[in-house]
């Protein structure tokens, strides 16, 4: 029987062993060295958080892979031979392979700052950063996060949930404005402020300093040379391909595992998925590493098919994508761009209470619909996908949008005040 | 039962540091009302009853009502879930244990011992905490209190003082504030004022039973038990209309608010168990046992609790039933071939209509349809008068009253709260909730509709869903949650962190999905996921 060995039990991995089950009888081994079980890493927050206790992040009851046949194996694995089609383990142990999917996801971003290797300091990504972090909050005074990204928002809310001040240090001007556009971007400024905790924009690390015991004590800012006293500090300036152990193989890297559009890497039989694939060309305007839940999820779908004999290409949909920051729900379809494409329009409304807001992209001159971001209102997914597969104009998209209110039942509607804003300005405009 | 909830409210947190000061003081007040109750306990004889019955109901109010201030007052509004597995109260911890056993304690007192908390005996009049209940108790209906009464007036302030909690907890969602005002609404003048007030207009000449508008058969069991009956033919038209009006209940209005809202207008809009399970129960909901095995055990002890109802509640009637046609049209042997042919139409009507969805659920529901008619004709052959099969009718009654209505619904059920999560009657023991739940799975409007593909399997919404389903086993398929037992409480669309879930009544059309429909994805590839 094929054997067919996973690296990784992240959303990707389990995806794909999930529906290579479905689809035949081979044999499947998933490795991982984090956790002998599939959790939501998306959730580890709300553990943290006291919401949920860690086994409620696992989305299988632990009965599930027996039944499944799907085998699961503790280990770390050091290096890949891909002519003996070997796994070679931490413990020096081997194991063999017909077809290997490298699933491996990513790891914190450092950038070389002195004293990112203390103790206290920690990124947020893997269940021991969260053991980690659960170890050094007794005590801990104050905490700086490093890093205004999806990452450095959770887990300044998680250590606001246990009244510990954060003092978060965000490179840009404006929150996350890398992708959201200016309105958006200050509100979420405005949001993290009402949360009190202290967001310092355009501020950067320079450096972090040690007590005698070897613990993180304080960091100093780059711009101003203060220094600020703290316990804790949170590395969270982004994600990289977890694929160090990949480097004495054959298999070829760049930033990530490169793949061809069918997941395929340079090695017969060997694939890679999920957050630590890049891709050779970006897909559409998609970046070529998209370290996202879904689309890790859909290339586990779409592997599936092609190790089960139907080779299928990875072919994403429409673009869509969705977070919380703190108590605002925000969710996108399509792109908009936080500095406008040249072809690119936008219309923005915002709500008084300055916590709800949407903001519409089309193009210039068709005035064809092309992404809707929108926070503090709940959207249809469906609706919004076929719009844009439809190519609807703005028009059509403002005069239709309480078709795709998602907002539980009773919620205030906002549709009428949209589109007398949206009219007005076009009035303004003409 | 208010005593405990109120006492481990306030201990909610394990450092006591983390209390502010207004929680503190609501602390103290509330505390000081039950402190007056628990003296009455103990036989401290009040001079002035009314007052110090008034100071200690309003200060076991406002306690709560600072303490939520306190915990939710200066807080940005949005989900309020932080520490809920921390705390000891609320994750099955010492302080949970401790409450789950005061509150079970309670109950049994209150069921079986009486006389603990002062009832009268025969005829004398009552003492220790029933007795501080008289004077209210004779402003409503002019009669002394009774252990009933004492438990009506705690249950009533726990839904309206917790339920303000609640409102203030969710008071960014309307849903859940509109809901919430409902279940106060209901409890308040539906099975605490106006039956009380009923009582105020017997005379001598004129008595109408006990009557709980809202309280539908099956879960108001004793409905049609023969004395009930009686008592309802002897107050002449008013009578009749409200047996008229119990029995459209079940049998028109039931329905018909079913198919078009979901078992929710019900569960979690009017219903008392599920009103104080919304409210003073609102911190235990993660409790429950999401495993597939507690589902299992879920539906065969449900129906099976409807089963014995059905056959218990037709054998009563069944036994005070004439067998002469001369005298009242509808004898025991009318009525044995009616609900035979009501059930029998009942079920080949859903077996024809719902075949295909169904499937092996319809060989349990066929079993479930198979014990009643066979206890049908055994009733026929073994029940003489006063008797159901070979037991005496008041030996059943007595025996189900203790089972369901006493063990399962308050014991277990409200009693058990801190360990087993606050729906353990709604989901494993009441008649009622199996009722609704089939007709919300068959004929009704009502979904939890899935959005797309945003779903992260964080597990949120399974968490907190008080009925232990496993919602985000459907979202993270992109399948829409059609459930039995869902009582659309909206809980798990108002945690969701990603805006995947949402309550809604639409057309039949796509409301059962079955297929992986995640979108985001190739469509041809969904296609390919889909075939079978
Ligand atoms: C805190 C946080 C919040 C997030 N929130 C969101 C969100 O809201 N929405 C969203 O779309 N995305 C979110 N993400 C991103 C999302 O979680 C990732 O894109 C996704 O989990 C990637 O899945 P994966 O299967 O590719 O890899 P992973 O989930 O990283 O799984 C890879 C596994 O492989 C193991 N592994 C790696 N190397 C080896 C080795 N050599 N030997 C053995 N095992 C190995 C790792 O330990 C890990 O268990 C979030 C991420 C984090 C950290
Ligand atoms: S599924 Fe949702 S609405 Fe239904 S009972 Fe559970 S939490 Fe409430
Ligand atoms: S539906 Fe929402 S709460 Fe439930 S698992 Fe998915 S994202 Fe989490």
């Amino acid at each position: 029987m094929e054997h067919i060995v996973i690296i990784g039990n992240g959303i990707s991995g389990v995806t794909t062993a999930r529906h290579i089950r479905k689809l035949s009888d081979k044999k499947i081994t998933i490795v991982s060295a984090e956790t002998d079980y599939f959790f939501s890493r998306t959730a580890l927050m709300y553990v943290y958080m006291g919401h949920m206790k860690f086994e409620h992040t696992q989305p299988y009851e632990n009965w599930f892979w027996k039944k499944n046949r799907i085998n699961l194996k503790n280990g770390y694995v050091t290096a890949v031979d891909t002519d003996n089609k070997e796994l070679k383990f931490a413990d020096n142990s081997t194991m063999s392979y017909d077809k290997l999917v490298i699933a491996t996801g990513s790891k914190p971003n450092k950038f070389g700052w002195p004293g990112q290797d203390l103790d206290g300091v920690m990124g947020m990504y893997h269940r021991q950063d969260l053991e980690n972090l659960e170890k050094c909050t007794p005590g801990t005074k104050r905490a700086v996060i490093v890093g205004g990204g999806l990452i450095g928002i959770e887990l300044a809310e998680m250590l606001s949930s246990r009244n510990i001040p954060v003092t978060f240090l965000v490179r840009e001007s404006s929150f996350w404005n890398g992708v959201l556009p200016a309105g958006e971007s200050d509100m979420i400024n405005r949001h993290i402020r009402e949360h009190h905790i202290d967001l310092r924009l355009s501020t950067n690390l320079k450096e972090i300093q040690a007590d005698e015991n070897g613990r993180a004590k304080a960091v100093v800012i780059e711009e101003t040379g203060e220094v600020i006293e703290c316990q804790i500090v949170g590395l969270t300036a982004g994600v990289s391909p977890n694929i160090d152990f990949l480097k004495d193989s054959k298999i070829e890297i760049n930033r990530g595992v490169l793949v061809n559009r069918h997941l395929e890497t340079n090695i017969h039989d060997v694939y890679a998925i999920g957050d630590c694939a890049q891709q050779h060309e970006a897909i559409g305007l998609r970046r070529p590493i998209e370290a996202v839940w879904y689309t890790g999820r859909m290339m586990g779908e779409t592997l599936a098919q092609t190790i089960c004999g139907n080779k299928t290409e990875y072919k994403p949909g429409h673009w869509f994508n969705s977070a919380k920051f703190l108590d605002i729900e925000y969710q996108t379809y399509g792109w908009v761009f936080s500095k406008p494409m040249e072809y690119e329009k936008q219309f923005y409304w915002e709500h008084e209470d300055g916590k709800k807001c949407i903001r519409i992209s089309y193009h210039k001159d068709t005035k064809e619909f092309l992404g809707i971001n929108n926070f503090g209102i709940r959207m249809r997914h469906e609706i919004f996908d076929k719009w844009l597969t439809e190519k609807r104009d703005i028009d059509y998209v403002i005069n239709h949008l309480k078709e795709a209110n998602f907002d539980p039942e009773f919620f205030k509607q906002h549709e009428a005040e949209i589109l007398q804003h949206y009219n007005s300005q076009l009035v303004t405009n003409a | 039962m208010k005593n405990n909830l109120e006492q481990s409210m306030s201990l909610a947190n394990p450092a006591p540091a983390n209390l502010s000061l207004m929680q503190k003081i609501g602390t103290l007040i509330g505390m000081t009302g039950l402190g007056i109750i628990l003296l009455a306990a103990f036989n401290v004889d009040f001079p002035n009853k009314g007052l110090w019955l008034a100071i200690s109901l309003l200060s076991i109010t406002a306690g709560v009502i600072m303490f939520s201030y306190g915990l939710y007052g200066n807080t940005v509004e949005g989900i309020k879930n932080n520490g809920v597995w921390s705390k000891s109260i609320s994750s099955r911890g010492l302080l949970g244990w401790l409450a789950g056993i005061s509150l079970t304690g309670f109950y049994i007192v209150l069921y079986f011992y009486p006389e603990y908390i002062g009832l009268a005996k025969d005829g004398g009049s009552n003492t220790g905490i029933i007795a501080l209940f008289d004077p209210l108790s004779r402003i409503l209906s002019g009669n002394p209190a009774s252990q009933w009464f004492v438990y009506g007036t705690l249950y009533t302030i726990a839904i309206l003082t917790f339920g303000i909690k609640f409102i203030w907890k969710y008071r960014h969602n309307r849903y859940h504030q509109i809901r919430t005002i409902s279940v106060m609404f209901f409890q308040t003048a539906f099975a605490f004022l106006i039956p009380e007030f009923m009582a105020r207009l017997n005379s001598d000449t004129f008595k109408l039973p006990y009557y709980d508008l809202k309280n539908v058969w099956p879960l108001n069991h004793y409905l049609f038990e023969g004395y009930n009956v009686k008592s309802f033919i002897n107050a002449g038209n008013i009578g009749l209309a409200l047996l008229i009006f119990g029995i459209l209940s079940i049998f028109v209005i039931t329905p018909i608010l079913t198919y078009k809202f979901g078992k929710r207008w019900y569960c979690s809009w009017v219903c008392g168990c599920g009103g104080l399970a919304e409210t003073a129960g609102d911190s235990f909901r993660q409790l429950s046992d999401k495993s597939i095995f507690a589902w299992k055990v879920e539906r065969w002890v449900i129906h099976s609790v409807l089963v014995f109802i059905v056959v218990a509640t037709t054998g009563i009637v069944h036994s005070y039933l004439g067998n002469d046609t001369s005298k009242y049209w509808l004898t025991k042997d009318t009525f044995l071939i009616g609900v035979a042919v009501f059930l029998a139409t009942l079920f080949g009507a859903i077996w024809y209509f719902k075949r295909h969805e169904l499937k092996k659920d319809a060989r349990y529901g066929a079993i479930g349809y198979l014990v009643i008619i066979l206890a049908l004709i055994a009733l026929h052959y073994t029940s003489g008068e006063q008797n159901i099969f070979i037991w005496k009718a008041s030996k059943v009654k007595s025996a189900y009253g203790f089972l369901i209505g006493s063990i399962f619904s308050g014991v277990v059920g409200t009693g058990f709260y801190p360990i087993l999560g606050n729906r353990v009657w709604c989901r494993m023991g009441c008649p009622m909730a199996a009722i609704l739940g089939m007709q919300q799975r068959l004929f009704s409007k009502f979904r939890i509709t899935t959005n797309g593909g945003q779903c992260i399997s964080c597990g949120n919404c399974s968490t907190y869903c008080e009925m232990g389903i496993d919602v985000r086993s459907y979202a993270q398929k992109g399948e829409n949650i059609v459930r039995s037992s869902c009582v659309g409480c909206g809980v798990c669309s108002a945690v969701c962190p990603r805006g995947v879930l949402k309550l809604e009544n639409g057309a039949q059309e796509g409301r059962i999905n079955p297929n992986e429909i995640l979108l985001g994805n190739d469509v041809n590839l969904m296609d390919l996921v889909n075939k079978k």
